[in-house]
């Protein structure tokens, strides 16, 4: 008895192979012009630093306030993709719709995981980043079981391209530099202006003083392990239709986002944002300006990374370390 | 004569059979060495050998990451790296695999000091970040210099190990024990001959003291990285032999995460935990895909597996088998069956101080 008769219906769907996964996709349009080379890194490096940021400070808000480094993050970054893929291009509910229900059900499935693994295994760091390994797995293996190795694509919001200095643009692309702008600024209120976020930013100071002065951190944490899904969640929605929808797509994003956290500075969010940005355009210069960049995409910002802990371990932003005692 | 053979069987029953670890241990050893007798299937031998070959790895990730506590994401770096210079030497030095395979595992020591330099000026989770990167990067190379390394075919048509499966199957299961052994004694804090293994422990449970009792803890934390490596190279060697060709895949991010999940599974911190974790996953995952479900489902019960066994096992599965059948005697540290009521050495209640506890 094979599973394949159940999935059939859901593996016959379009399948849209376009391009193997290394390669940036450059809207066609803006091909072949010679001059906008300059204006092409421009976009990309926005596009990829905005989605790069609103990943890496998501990542960064779980690793200060909860202490777990999330590898499952990128996780729910896929999971919402292919909500949305399933939502527009299965059920047939248009694409804004399913893309806030994607965003919803994967801070949801964030906050459920958190109850019922991460929280139990919380005393033990090891034990923290295994299991978060062990998520993704089981969600990349879940996806491959149900959608197989095949690319997708999701349609863009708005279709159709605009001239700016001589370099036709997609909406899509302006669409996705907004919207993370628009996050990333929604999230700095939350933070900063509300007594949730007072609370979030007392957890990650000091946990144990936090809980002294009367917060529930445990909910707190689980709070927040919902926001940074939900952030991951947003990232996938606008950047889905730039990218293909694949099982294997959360590799190349935990990737970067790492070299992103530490380039940044562990649990510090202006660092996280800056970093992004970095990391996002010398990923996209490496891309267009080295003959098989492609390849190199995560090496170089790994490259980065590893010089960054070597000589400046605490990052651009981040706190001096110092030798902790338990 | 008579003498000779009385004094071994009493050391074999009161360092072997009285314990019931060291029993299981012996039958496994045996069961393994005459499994070729009962079956010469090509697909059972085909995966015992791989299973040997990864235990050898698994158990090379619990040397840094168990006792030392350096949580190591990039295994696979030792591993891929010697199966790739096995591969040259033996394609274009035409060096035979009882070359290529020791120089292989060189090549990953060098590997495992170039990664621990600079790993030693951190701890916690930014060494991991750092470990992680390495294979990543080499991987990207791997890509960018495709004619000397094959690109994502990877180097075809390395020599076999020797002419028969069960020359391989003999071959592998006799370096992997020899492994084993090795590492169990290298890290063995109990050891009265080697103080590596407490040296370790200690610097895995505080750093700093260590240091002040006077270890070089950067020296020790290097030579742990160094072990590691060879290890994991002489796995990742046997590999490029076995299977004839090495490629990106023996980089894979995955394949280290699977070191982990293997270990973890097992047991950390002990040398039989990722061998027990191998021998026990490895083959249930490759028979599980012979079934035409299993093929699609294997990873995801992989995963939860891994998943409950932490949730529910956090030390592992040989750590807690350990305890339900073993116990220490309090007064004189030795392993006694845990049925027993007192030590089998100096009569001392083993139970009584439990009970206290508990109560």
């Amino acid at each position: 008895m094979s599973l394949a008769p159940f999935f059939a219906d859901v593996r016959a769907l379009p399948i849209v192979t376009v391009q193997p996964p290394l390669e940036v996709r450059i809207p066609a349009e803006g091909r072949g012009r010679n001059g906008a080379m300059f204006q092409m890194i421009l976009i990309n490096g926005l596009v990829f630093g905005g989605v790069y940021a609103t990943l890496a400070v998501g990542f960064s808000l779980v690793f200060g306030v909860a202490k777990i480094l999330n590898m499952a993050h990128t996780g729910f970054y896929m999971i919402t993709a292919f909500l949305m893929f399933v939502g527009s291009a299965v059920i047939g509910i248009p694409l804004l719709p399913s893309a806030l229900l994607s965003i919803f059900t994967a801070g949801i499935v964030a906050i459920i995981c958190y109850k019922l693994v991460f929280d139990r295994v919380k005393t033990h760091e090891i034990a923290l980043l295994i299991i978060s390994i062990a998520l993704a797995m089981l969600f990349q293996e879940i996806l491959l079981l149900i959608f197989a190795a095949h690319y997708r694509n999701i349609p863009p919001f708005v279709p159709g391209y605009r001239e700016i200095a001589g370099l036709r643009v997609s909406y899509q692309h302006l669409l996705t530099i907004g919207s993370t702008v628009a996050t990333l600024v929604a999230l700095w209120a939350l933070l900063t202006r509300t007594r949730l976020g007072d609370a979030i930013r007392a957890v990650a100071e000091d946990s144990e003083t936090a809980n002294l002065m009367g917060i529930n951190v445990g909910r707190v944490c689980m709070i927040t392990m919902g926001i940074s899904a939900v952030l991951a969640g947003v990232a996938a929605a606008v950047v889905a239709p730039l990218f293909t929808v694949e099982p294997h797509m959360w590799v190349h994003p935990l990737i970067m986002i790492l070299a992103v956290v530490v380039l940044g500075g562990m649990g510090s969010i202006k660092g996280s944002v800056m970093a992004a940005f970095i990391l996002g355009f010398a990923e996209t210069v490496v891309v267009f300006l080295v003959p098989s960049g492609g390849y190199l995409r995560g090496a170089v910002s790994l490259g980065i990374m590893v010089v960054v802990l070597i000589v400046r371990p605490e990052g651009l932003f981040g706190v001096v370390f110092e030798e902790e005692r338990l | 004569m008579t003498e000779y053979v009385f004094w071994l069987w009493q050391w074999f029953r009161s360092e072997i059979l009285a314990i019931p670890g060291r029993l299981i241990a012996l039958l496994f050893v045996l069961g393994l060495l005459f499994l070729p007798a009962l079956t010469t299937q090509a697909h059972v031998l085909r995966i015992l050998t791989f299973t040997a070959v990864f235990a050898v790895y698994a158990a090379s990730w619990d040397v840094l990451a168990g006792y030392t506590g350096q949580v190591n994401l990039g295994q696979t770096l030792f591993f891929g790296v010697a199966a790739y210079s096995a591969a040259l030497l033996n394609l274009h030095l035409n060096f035979p695999p009882w070359v290529t395979i020791p120089s292989g595992a060189i090549v990953a020591v060098l590997a495992g000091l170039i990664v621990g330099i600079p790993a030693l000026r951190l701890r916690g989770f930014y060494l991991s970040l750092v470990t992680l990167a390495f294979p990543v990067i080499l991987t990207g190379l791997v890509f960018v210099f495709s004619d000397v390394t094959g690109g994502e075919l990877g180097l075809i048509g390395v020599d076999r190990l020797s002419h028969s499966r069960v020359w391989d199957y003999y071959l592998v299961l006799i370096i992997m024990l020899v492994c084993l052994f090795a590492m169990f004694k290298f890290t063995d804090p109990g050891s009265q001959w080697i103080r590596v293994g407490l040296i370790l422990h200690g610097i895995r449970e505080d750093e700093i003291t260590a240091r002040t009792s006077g270890i070089h803890t950067t020296r020790y934390k290097l030579m742990a990285f160094a072990v590691s490596g060879f290890f994991a190279g002489i796995a990742g060697g046997l590999y490029a032999h076995l299977i004839r060709i090495a490629g990106p895949s023996t980089l894979e991010l995955f394949f280290s995460f699977q070191a982990i999940l293997w270990t973890v599974f097992g047991g950390m911190g002990t040398i039989y935990g990722p061998v027990a974790g191998v021998f026990i996953l490895y083959p249930l995952v490759e028979f599980v895909r012979l079934h035409p479900v299993g093929e699609a489902v294997r990873f995801v019960l992989f995963a939860l597996m891994l998943i409950l066994t932490l949730l529910f096992m956090p030390e592992g599965l040989t750590t807690w088998v350990r305890d339900k059948i073993e116990v220490t005697c309090p007064r004189c540290k030795l392993i006694n069956r845990r049925s027993r009521e007192h030590c089998r050495v100096c009569r001392a209640p083993l139970h009584r101080d439990l009970k206290k506890i508990e109560e």
